[in-house]
């Protein structure tokens, strides 16, 4: 039953592992993306004034949430769309004489949750013409992460109390072994503490010992991907968390996690015991 | 000094066990509870060591009143009640210091003082040669000395046994009702349970029957009472 017990942890710490390496991963990645998230605010052609446009800037800048506000003409605008078009873009020279963009504000918040919020707000600004900032993909992106982060951490919590239950079933196996010497401990004026911490130590030594094989695997298996695969992957955005100091961080996590759940386990069971 | 007022309990499962138990024991007394099977004697002495609380009325134990008082305090309150049952409750692996001592261990009294208590208490009982024994090497006799010598040894106010010679045979009897009287006149109350009508006739104390949750009498130097 010990080994099965701690057998069990194990398992839900490797699977706790790989959900927290992929989760906090993606995280980290969905982070990156909603960095990059910006809001261009595309000016009017006929607002020509320059104040007009001053004023519009900082109207933008007072929004609750915004981190920061940069202009670029239609001049840089032309400049940054013929340099992204590579040989392309020769051919949009032309239009260095009679420029068709728009000056821009670019404008970047807080937080990027804030965006559409934000954008929505600017849209109303006279002298907006346009707004633009992804509609549609960075909604969809937030959303996804959200669903993400809620349903890895009800995974997490749904493995962490199935171990937490067979943890509390060996100790309580343990203490109906011990439970005539537990009853002449509390005949005899033994206080609840000093029944109590042998199991405690118990529940800990099982939650640490079968923390040690995922934590093996995690750094093992870490430094593999680490050194192997992210190699391989180029898009700029996927990039893995590097494995210094991440997989130490995650490894302290898991040895956390394992002796919680020895802990509680034993915690709740012996609670039973000692209503006398 | 055990001080009990209009004492009741009913249990969760229906059964009423008391039926309003007014008593007053001094220190130093010795006091036979008897009667029929099922009376609630075991109700009432569980009630003295709180292993059983009241539905309702007060019970003061030295000066402690049992219904205010705190879970986390009971500890200290049993360190003051040795306990003694019929069924000996000695921990099979342990030889018979070491069950002796096991009381003294878990109250986190110091090794010094442990083995000096064990040694006087196994002189007490008449064990002290069979200290290195295990349980199930001794008689029953000897193995019910060695559960009022783990009972006594940190010098309680009140020594509470449960039919203590109820499985011994009435020549071994005798030897543990010497034990307890000698206890007993070092100023420690005694109170015991029992079906022997040798015992309660012989050795004449305060006898206390108990019928139906109800104290129906109460007597000094009182007779058994009922017919074997």
């Amino acid at each position: 039953m010990t080994v099965a017990s701690i057998g069990a942890v194990t398992m839900t710490l490797i699977l706790v592992a790989v959900f927290l390496a992929v989760m906090l991963n993606l995280n980290e990645m969905a982070a990156n993306i909603e960095d990059d998230v910006e809001i261009n605010a595309m000016i009017d052609p006929t607002f020509n004034e320059e104040d007009d446009i001053v004023d519009l800037g900082e109207q933008i800048a007072e929004l609750n949430g915004v981190d920061s506000v940069t202009f670029s003409s239609r001049d840089d605008e032309l400049e940054k769309l013929i340099f992204s078009m590579g040989e392309e873009g020769e051919a949009w020279q032309l239009y260095e004489q009679d420029n068709p963009l728009n000056h821009v504000y670019i404008v970047r918040t807080f937080d990027p949750e804030d965006t559409v919020t934000v954008a929505a707000e600017i849209e109303t600004f006279a002298g907006v013409e346009e707004v633009n900032y992804g509609q549609g993909v960075v909604e969809r992106l937030f959303q996804f992460n959200t669903y993400a982060r809620t349903v890895g951490l009800i995974l997490i919590l749904g493995l962490v109390f199935t171990a937490i239950f067979l943890i509390s079933n060996t100790i309580k196996i343990t203490i109906m072994a011990r439970s005539k010497e537990i009853g002449i401990m509390k005949l005899v004026g033994a206080t609840n503490g000093f029944i109590r911490w042998p199991f405690f130590i118990e529940g800990m030594l099982l939650g640490v010992l079968g923390s040690i094989i995922p934590i093996t695997l995690v750094l093992a298996g870490y430094y593999y991907i680490d050194t192997n695969i992210s190699e391989r992957i180029n898009y700029s955005f996927v990039e893995l968390l590097p494995f210094n100091p991440f997989a130490w961080q995650l490894s302290l996590i898991i040895l956390v996690i394992g002796a919680f759940i020895g802990v509680w386990g034993s915690v709740m069971s012996v609670r039973k015991f000692l209503k006398v | 000094m055990i001080l009990m007022k209009d004492i009741y309990k009913t249990y969760a499962n229906g059964v009423t066990a008391l039926n309003g138990i007014n008593i007053n024991i001094d220190q130093g007394e010795f006091v036979y509870i008897v009667g029929p099977s099922g009376a609630g004697k075991s109700t009432f002495i569980k009630m003295i060591y709180r292993e059983v609380k009241p539905s309702s009325g007060s019970i003061i134990i030295n000066n402690n009143d049992l219904s205010e008082m705190k879970e986390r305090k009971v500890p200290f309150l049993r360190r003051d009640i040795g306990v003694i049952f019929q069924d000996f409750k000695l921990l099979p692996k342990l030889t018979v210091y070491e069950n002796i001592a096991f009381a003294l261990e878990v109250i986190e009294e110091s090794p010094r003082n442990i083995r000096t208590r064990v040694m006087e208490v196994l002189e007490l009982v008449g064990l002290k040669n069979k200290a290195r024994f295990m349980p199930d090497e001794l008689s029953g006799g000897e193995q019910q000395r060695v559960t009022i010598a783990r009972a006594i040894v940190n010098n309680p106010k009140i020594v509470i046994a449960d039919e203590p010679t109820g499985n011994l045979d009435p020549e071994t009897s005798w030897g543990i009702m010497e034990v307890f009287e000698e206890i007993n006149s070092r100023g420690t109350t005694v109170i015991m349970a029992t079906h022997s009508k040798e015992i309660v006739n012989t050795i004449k104390r305060r006898v206390i029957a108990i019928e139906d949750g109800l104290i129906v009498r109460d007597e000094y130097r009182g007779d058994y009472g009922y017919e074997v």
